[in-house]
């Protein structure tokens, strides 16, 4: 018997858009997705809830707790438990990461916003800023970096624990470790890994380029 | 909710070699025996590099190849290499998934240390290893516990995952649950993995009261 190779080439050819759900290119598509959705959820529910607990300081305490709490819970078990609200579907996976992401990303938020320095904000009365338009165009501006480096580690996460949900069948590239293992079969898993990491490396890219897009004014320091 | 009375009602999920009890010690035996020796890598290895400088970039590329890696994949992928039927290939990808957090938190927290502290303790005397140990050690002493909570946490967590690869452990009812579609045992399973890993959280935040000196507790 032949030694079985680490990665068969000829397999990832025919599997990779071979028009089935099980082409490596829609589970590729599906993963995006599944690992998207929660980061953004979570930052449209993390951004009012962070700006709150900063508001209302008491807020921030039992929010922290809880939010430390569900972080500790294993991806699987809250697939799991809302495998019996949801079923066999998307939800399953998309749901218990938007929370993973909120725990994460409300701290994020509100270190962000503790981040800018009182001198700043006191100028920006001084200048006549309202509150409201203070938050938007100052606070939250120089808030950015903190809040990017928390959906860096949101969005990285999320992508590496959608795979899970392959144990529920909704894991996205997920799904090639399933099918890799009970075949004994290298190719898929390694496909599976690579595609992830990846799909990882991209996506920080992206944020960090995001981070110098949003924030010109940290790179004018650095060269004065 | 009636789930959870046909799991944890049924008396034989209380006995014999698939009962809870038994399957909570091989869980507790894997984590902790993963958990320690990623511990001891890692530990060591952070206070080195912070305490000298060298290898920084060692840690920085360790902890985003973690957070990107799949746990599940590496399972599989090191279970399929090593040869399925042992216990051993299984701790390998557990305690490569526990020591990012570890060497981080350990690097970050000596590194951190305040340098006029530093430089105080060498001007008392200490010597290198005993400003590590005496001086950076303590101070560190907070990240670094956070360092080992994440750690323990991440090896309960896929400890449980590996029972998709044969592993035993709690995550036995709910890889079993799923595959014969018994709900009750997927929900029961949940919830005893959920139970433990609060319960190491806790240990955690009452080894952190214990171990971490006043004064420093204070200057946080």
């Amino acid at each position: 018997m032949t030694e079985e190779p680490l990665v068969r080439w000829d397999w990832i050819a025919r599997n990779w858009a071979n028009g089935g759900p099980t082409a490596i290119s829609a589970l590729l598509e599906n993963h995006v997705v599944m690992a998207f959705l929660p980061v953004l959820f979570g930052l449209v529910v993390a951004l009012p809830l962070g700006l709150a607990c900063v508001r209302w300081r008491w807020l921030y305490q039992p929010t922290a707790a809880l939010m430390n709490v569900t972080y500790s819970l294993p991806s699987l078990v809250l697939f799991s438990i809302f495998l019996s609200v949801t079923g066999l579907t998307r939800s399953t996976v998309v749901i218990p990461l938007t929370f993973f992401a909120l725990a994460v990303l409300i701290p994020a938020v509100v270190d962000g916003l503790a981040s800018v320095p009182d001198p700043v904000r006191q100028s920006a009365v001084a200048m006549g800023f309202r509150p409201a338009r203070r938050l938007l165009r100052v606070e939250l501006p120089v808030a950015v970096p903190v809040v990017l480096a928390g959906l860096r580690v949101a969005t990285v996460s999320s992508i590496s624990l959608v795979s899970v949900g392959a144990l529920i069948g909704q894991g996205g590239l997920g799904n090639l470790f399933i099918d890799g293992w009970q075949r004994q079969f290298y190719t898929p898993i390694v496909v599976g890994i690579v595609l992830i990491v990846l799909l990882a490396v991209l996506a920080d890219g992206l944020l960090v380029l995001a981070q110098r897009l949003l924030t010109p004014w940290s790179r004018a320091r650095r060269t004065a | 909710m009636n789930w959870l009375a046909d799991f944890f009602g049924d008396a034989g999920h209380w006995s014999g070699p698939d009962g809870i009890p038994v399957r909570l010690l091989e869980h507790l035996e894997f984590s902790a025996a993963a958990f320690l020796v990623a511990a001891l890598i890692a530990v060591p290895l952070g206070m080195l590099i912070g305490h000298t400088g060298r290898g920084a970039l060692l840690v920085v590329v360790a902890a985003n190849a973690a957070r990107a890696l799949p746990t599940l994949g590496l399972l599989v992928l090191v279970v399929l290499l090593a040869g399925v039927g042992t216990v051993l290939p299984v701790l390998i990808p557990l305690i490569v998934l526990a020591v990012p957090p570890i060497l981080v938190n350990t690097y970050e927290g000596v590194r951190g240390v305040d340098a006029d502290l530093r430089d105080a303790a060498y001007g008392m005397g200490l010597r290198g290893r005993q400003v590590l140990f005496r001086t950076l050690t303590p101070v560190a002493l907070p990240l670094i516990l956070l360092g080992l909570r994440l750690a323990a946490i991440q090896v309960v967590s896929t400890a449980t995952v590996a029972a998709f690869v044969g592993l035993g452990g709690l995550g036995r009812f709910i890889i079993d649950g799923l595959a014969t579609k018994t709900y009750a045992d997927v929900i029961g399973g949940a919830v005893l993995v959920a139970a433990l890993a609060l319960a190491v959280q806790f240990a955690f935040v009452l080894l952190d009261r214990v171990a971490v000196s006043p004064g420093v507790r204070q200057v946080r």
